[in-house]
């Protein structure tokens, strides 16, 4: 049977150099649950290590917790990665790491940090997560898709650091998923304002509790899955994405 | 000053464009945000970048640009290349970094 689903696909943890160590998971999923969302996508920067945690403190949890990155093209274009399979997840890791130059320095950048889901710190991520890769934006989409992930554009309203931005315009056949806006921008104006064919979706980007849920899209699904959200962004066999602020 | 000169006066490699590199160029224009170019640059302005996304050459013809420099010797992929010689686009590489090459090109400019 099909329901709502209140979808946050874009959450970053105490990995990310830019935000503080309360992004833990039992906080994340505290905020997560008081917002009354019901799917969470972890997508910290360049790196898919803290998903984990936040998937097993949620266990016994009424939400579904998925497995992602943001990571940075060539272009400097954020774009999240999202995907049912951590194994998949973390083989893009894999991957974006090989391609990630640079060291972080945790005075300049700020601290990144492994947690478990009890919250203890298991070690600091030594690469400059918040640098960029050195992989065009197309290959880093195709190869999302490769592990069978979705591939959405990072705040498009954004000049800093999105597809807009960097390049002006969205190349034809980039192959993306979906787009998304950030809070700042309403359903009805982004639609307005881009007159895209691409799906656009919604999300916080959430660097602080407080933020988590700030905008979120709602799914018609069938469970909170990366595939069922693939379906709806198609518009296949009943599911949707409800496009309403 | 004609683009003919400035690729001789700097030393450029010409990747593309050929047939129109006796251009007057009015001014130079340095971004690496795609959105602040389309924005911002002006026609016959020689643009001076580090991106080789394969947009640029519609940036460039959208603007009316008279060229791209592409700096710190950073190579374009085929895409971006095979789009500059449809476009006749002057696509135009160097080892320089973007802040000499803005330099020089401004000094050469206003002598
Ligand atoms: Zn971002
Ligand atoms: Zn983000």
């Amino acid at each position: 049977m099909l329901k709502i689903f209140k979808a946050d696909l874009h959450i970053h943890t105490c990995l990310s150099p830019c935000t503080e160590l309360d992004m833990s998971p039992k906080r994340i999923l505290t905020s997560a649950l008081d917002k009354g969302l019901d799917i969470l996508g972890i997508c910290d920067h360049n790196s898919t290590a803290n998903s984990s945690a936040v998937m097993t403190a949620a266990k016994t949890l009424d939400i579904h917790v998925i497995p992602g990155m943001e990571v940075a093209s060539e272009e400097e274009v954020h774009v999240l990665a999202l995907f049912d399979d951590i194994k998949n997840a973390l083989k893009l890791q894999e991957y974006v790491h090989k391609n990630l130059p640079g060291e972080n320095d945790p005075e300049a950048f700020g601290m990144q940090v492994f947690v478990n889901e009890k919250e203890e710190v298991l070690g600091f991520e030594d690469k400059l997560l918040i640098g960029a890769t050195t992989v065009p934006l197309e290959e880093i989409i195709r190869q999302i898709h490769n592990w069978d992930g979705l591939a959405i554009a990072s705040h498009i309203d954004r000049e800093a650091y999105s597809i807009l931005g960097q390049l002006g315009f969205i190349p034809d056949g980039i192959g993306l998923d979906a787009l998304e806006i950030s809070p700042r921008v309403s359903f009805e104006e982004a639609f307005q304002r881009y007159k895209t064919p691409y799906p656009i979706c919604t999300s916080s980007d959430a660097h602080y509790p407080d933020d988590i849920g700030k905008s979120f899209t709602s799914f018609l699904l069938e469970e909170g899955t990366v595939a069922e959200m693939k379906k709806a962004f198609r518009n296949e066999e009943g599911r949707k994405v409800l496009n309403k602020d | 000053m004609n683009l003919n000169t400035i690729i001789k006066k700097l030393q450029l490699n010409v990747l593309s464009g050929q047939e129109n590199l006796s251009i007057d160029v009015s001014s130079g224009y340095t971004s690496d945000l795609l959105s602040d170019v389309i924005a911002n640059s002006k026609e016959k302005n020689l643009w001076i970048t580090l991106q080789i996304h394969q947009n640029i050459i519609a940036v460039a013809k959208l603007k009316d640009l008279a060229g791209i420099i592409i700096v710190n010797n950073r190579e374009p992929n085929e895409d971006t290349i095979e789009k500059a010689k449809e476009e006749k686009v002057p696509l135009l590489c160097t080892s320089l970094m973007a802040f000499e090459v803005s330099g020089k090109l401004y000094t050469l400019m206003n002598e």
